[in-house]
């Protein structure tokens, strides 16, 4: 038995402890914001957190997650400052691959308050996006830091 | 018979029905005078229903072409809310079923706002006079005094009294439908939302929060999961399978065999075996473990680097004349400067990021289905087909697509799934892995392209020779196809828009040995990329500026005539949607400026260098100017992108943005890494790792897009910022580097 918690919610799982994350949230937990892109941690369409940092749950087997805490798409408060600056800068096309994005994006803002464009791309370059919407996720991750500067201003002498 | 109708007492989409609703539809498949009213009409004879207005205000405004990242579940409603006087924050927009009422839903080749702009238009504006004399009705003052300024009510100028929509619906509902002469359209200076930045996406907000769904998210009660096993050969059956081991898999409930289709292929099943599990992973892991073995068809034979070298000898020989204009030989053999060259590009696959995936029930002799579809009522022929029930008894719920860019045309993975659920008796959920996504495409041709100019002192061309030769699409439907269709060689070939006076355009034949269908922007890619090149080479061979040199290729202001051709201009009249040359100079002279064209090529360091191209596709016009940095390693870098787009009539600027901005980030996949190939019939490529696609740190850095101000009807925007850029790239390569690409991807040849 596997006890560890989704967004909060204590969870246990007794099925197969290989399968992967992404599928116990989808299938079993039918937490669908996560998404299925390549099977491989390839494309981060799939990415939530684990303990706060960003993983690719189609290659984290549940056996991995015991004691841990899952955080998803639709873990995340609503209209968080990354979420706000993807509406400003109406980022998607499709849509497909953001929630994977988001959640990337939402990571490296935890370590890096003010990432460069060649810090965001470092991060940011494991998460595929195939209408090609990199230059707005690069656009709205520099809106986000300057909007999270402005609510904590001691973030904005640290950065 | 009137274009639009009342059909407020009828329903509206599934029960919506309800006392006091305004619902208008639109006629637009003629047939017989609309039924008595209460009398159920068959279903073709329907009207399509477009808007409704409720007593609470709500406009419901019917989507019915897919929404996949081209923006088209917002542009076509906002269009109608527009002319109807609404305020967009009130309407809810619903994705229409698969229905032919509706006219044609199959979105592809860039038409859906070219199609239905002035239906939506029109339905908007008898909306808004209905409820304009509504309102008048009421307080008995003339309509003429009545306005819809203030958006969601009607106002009486002289009086300033207002009646809010919803407050009007019951009465609008009762109001005659005006005919279309009485229709007045607001001039565009009226217009609140088309043209204009107000707005975005109407799924956005889910988008953000992971609530949007799409085909892959789609579930409902009982369901099963399946993954198939296919033969890696098109064509090969199931000779023999052990499902052993599959079977001990925690979670796999058994296997079923799937016929392999009978020729020709188009939308049917490939064939295999089915695991059925009771959810995604077990499925794909008990798929890891069945042991099968085929009997492989004629395809076996298939190795795409023979298909190479036999189509780029093919393409060395006359072929079908598709545009004949002067006497090309005759000029060739008047003696000159001949410059030849060959260019190849390899098949591509399309790879969305949500794979084929659908939900599938067939019970009581209908089919109900959750599809990220193209085309829904491809979809609903072709499950009709396989089940043996009619189109109508298939049910198809669109949802969103997460991109499909041409592969969620074809309805095989969806027919999967309905031979499953018939089968099983049971809903079934069909997955695609990534690795199925991209071994069982429907592959954009590879293409070669032979091209041959003579060239006088000025360095303009007097004589031009092209030749292509790529496998057609009607190989879907006929195994014995060679040659393409007439729309496929049309694009980016029968319309060079070049003024020389010796010009002959050809095609040669191909086969196909694995099923093909378009990548976005279908020919124009191959198409674009050896034209454009070509049209550079010249202009270095002849040491002029490529950008002066393409507008001088060009040459005068003019219509291009077709005559003598069977040019299909993408279904348009050449009278609404001319080939004019002007527009596309407009876009080069735009695109150059903007970069700073001339100035900038100067200024830029060692390993740098510009490139423009120019293109026409889906009626719209688009030049794009590349930067590249070639580093030390030979690694292309694209900094900057500058395109300039004449679509006509815009309805959304920012959706223009997006798709020219995206189309960059797609068309620097293709051309730095996009290559599918086969050896032995199968398939060599499988994921993201051996077909990667552009990611933050290789895709264009800033692209800037610049919008020509215009009247004209609107023309296409989700492919034609596609063709130029492959191109464009490879022309600032070759500034770059002095190295001539001729063959993408861009990778094949070494830059250091």
């Amino acid at each position: 038995m596997i006890v560890f918690k989704v967004n909060g919610k204590a969870r246990t799982f007794d099925g197969d402890p290989d399968m992967p994350l992404l599928w116990y949230l989808r299938d079993v937990a039918g937490l669908t914001g996560t998404k299925f892109g390549c099977g491989m941690a390839l494309c981060g369409a799939c990415t939530v957190h684990k303990n706060g940092a960003a993983i690719r749950s189609c290659s984290t087997p549940m056996k991995t997650v015991s004691g841990s805490e899952i955080t998803t798409i639709e873990g995340i408060a609503p209209m968080h400052p990354v979420q706000a600056a993807w509406m400003e800068i109406r980022v998607p096309q499709c849509g497909y691959c953001q929630s994977g994005q988001i959640m990337q994006a939402i990571a490296l803002l935890k370590k890096n308050k003010n990432p460069s464009d060649q810090e965001i791309d470092t991060a940011m370059s494991g998460n595929l996006c195939r209408c090609g919407t990199y230059q707005r996720i690069r656009a709205a991750i520099h809106q986000a830091a300057k909007h999270q500067a402005a609510k904590h201003p001691a973030a904005k002498e640290t950065a | 018979m009137k274009l639009i109708e009342n059909v407020s007492r009828r329903g509206f989409l599934e029960g919506t029905l309800a006392t006091g609703v305004f619902i208008l539809g639109a006629r637009l498949i003629p047939g017989p005078l609309w039924a008595s009213e209460g009398e159920a009409a068959p279903a073709p004879l329907q009207p399509s229903l477009w808007m409704a207005i409720a007593p609470d205000g709500t406009v419901t405004i019917v989507a019915h072409r897919t929404e996949m990242g081209n923006g088209i579940k917002t542009s076509l409603p906002i269009v109608l809310a527009d002319e109807l006087g609404a305020a967009w924050s009130r309407v809810k927009v619903e994705q229409a079923l698969g229905d032919p009422k509706y006219g044609d839903q199959e979105t592809d080749t860039s038409h859906s706002v070219r199609d239905f702009f002035d239906l939506m238009r029109q339905t908007g504006a008898a909306g808004r006079l209905m409820l304009i004399r509504a309102a008048a009705a009421h307080w008995g003052v003339p309509a003429a005094e009545c306005n819809t300024r203030e958006p969601h009510f009607v106002r009486h100028r002289p009086s300033g009294r207002k009646l809010g929509f919803g407050e009007l619906a019951e009465a609008a509902a009762k109001q005659p439908v005006p005919s279309r002469e009485e229709l007045q359209l607001n001039p565009r200076s009226a217009w609140r939302y088309i043209g204009k930045e107000n707005h975005h996406l109407y799924d956005l907000p889910d988008m953000i929060n992971g609530k949007a769904r799409y085909g892959i998210d789609q579930a409902i009660a009982g369901m099963v999961y399946a993954a198939v096993a296919r033969p890696a050969v098109l064509g090969a059956s199931v000779k023999s399978h052990d499902d052993t081991e599959a079977l001990k898999v925690h979670g796999v409930k058994q296997t079923v065999v799937i016929e392999t289709f009978k020729p020709p292929h188009g939308h049917q099943p490939m064939g295999g075996v089915a695991v059925i599990a009771d959810n995604t992973w077990a499925a794909f892991q008990g798929r890891r473990k069945l042991k099968v073995e085929w009997d492989n068809g004629s395809h076996v034979g298939y190795n795409s680097e023979e298909f190479r070298m036999t189509a780029t000898e093919t393409a060395r020989k006359p072929g079908q004349v598709i545009r004949n204009l002067g006497d090309v030989d005759a000029a060739f053999q008047k003696g000159g400067t001949v410059l030849e060259a060959e260019y190849y590009t390899p098949h591509l696959a399309h790879a969305p990021m949500e794979p084929p995936v659908a939900v599938v029930d067939v019970r009581d002799g209908k089919a109900y289905c959750w599809a990220p579809t193209q085309d829904p009522q491809q979809l609903q022929k072709t499950l009709a087909d396989l089940l043996g029930i009619k189109p109508e008894d298939v049910i198809c719920h669109v949802t969103l697509l997460g991109g499909g860019f041409g592969r969620k045309s074809f309805q095989d993975f969806v027919a999967e799934g309905a031979v499953l659920s018939q089968k099983l008796h049971k809903p079934v959920k069909i997955v695609w892995s990534r690795e199925d996504d991209i071994r069982f495409c429907y592959y954009h041709p590879s293409a070669a392209m032979y091209l041959k100019a003579m060239v006088g002192s000025g360095g303009k061309p007097s004589a031009w020779l092209q030749r292509s030769v790529f496998q057609g699409s009607a190989s879907t439907s006929d195994a014995e196809v060679l040659y393409p269709g007439q729309d496929e060689i049309d694009n980016g070939w029968t319309d060079v828009p070049f003024d020389i006076p010796n010009h002959r355009a050809e095609s040669g034949a191909a086969r196909a040995n694995v099923r093909i269908g378009w990548v976005r922007s279908v020919t124009n890619i191959f198409h674009a990329f050896g034209v454009q090149s070509f049209a550079d080479e010249l202009a270095h061979a002849a040491k002029k500026d490529p950008v002066q040199y393409q507008l001088a290729l060009i040459g005068r202001d003019r219509k291009i005539d077709f005559s003598g051709t069977k040019y299909q201009n993408y279904g348009a009249s050449l009278d609404q949607f001319p080939y004019d040359t002007a527009r596309l100079k407009r876009v080069i002279e735009i695109a150059a400026e903007k970069s700073g064209w001339g100035k900038r090529s100067t200024e830029l360091g060692k390993g740098h260098g510009l490139g423009i191209a120019a293109h026409r596709s889906f009626l719209t016009y688009v030049a794009t100017v590349v930067e590249v940095e070639v580093d030390t390693r030979g690694q292309v870098h694209i900094p900057n992108v500058w395109t300039a787009v004449d679509a006509g009539t815009v309805v959304s600027p920012d959706n223009v943005r997006y798709q020219m901005e995206g189309a960059a980030v797609f068309g620097a996949s293709l051309a730095l890494f996009g290559e599918i190939t086969a050896t032995n019939g199968a398939i060599i490529q499988s994921n993201f790792n051996n077909y990667p696609i552009a990611r933050m740190n290789r895709a264009p850095r800033h692209v800037e897009v610049h919008i020509v101000e215009s009247e004209a009807p609107p023309a296409g925007v989700g492919e034609p910022g596609v063709p130029p850029f492959a191109p464009a790239l490879c022309n600032a390569v070759f500034a770059a580097t002095g190295k001539r690409v001729r063959e993408l991807p861009l990778s094949k040849t070494k830059l250091v």
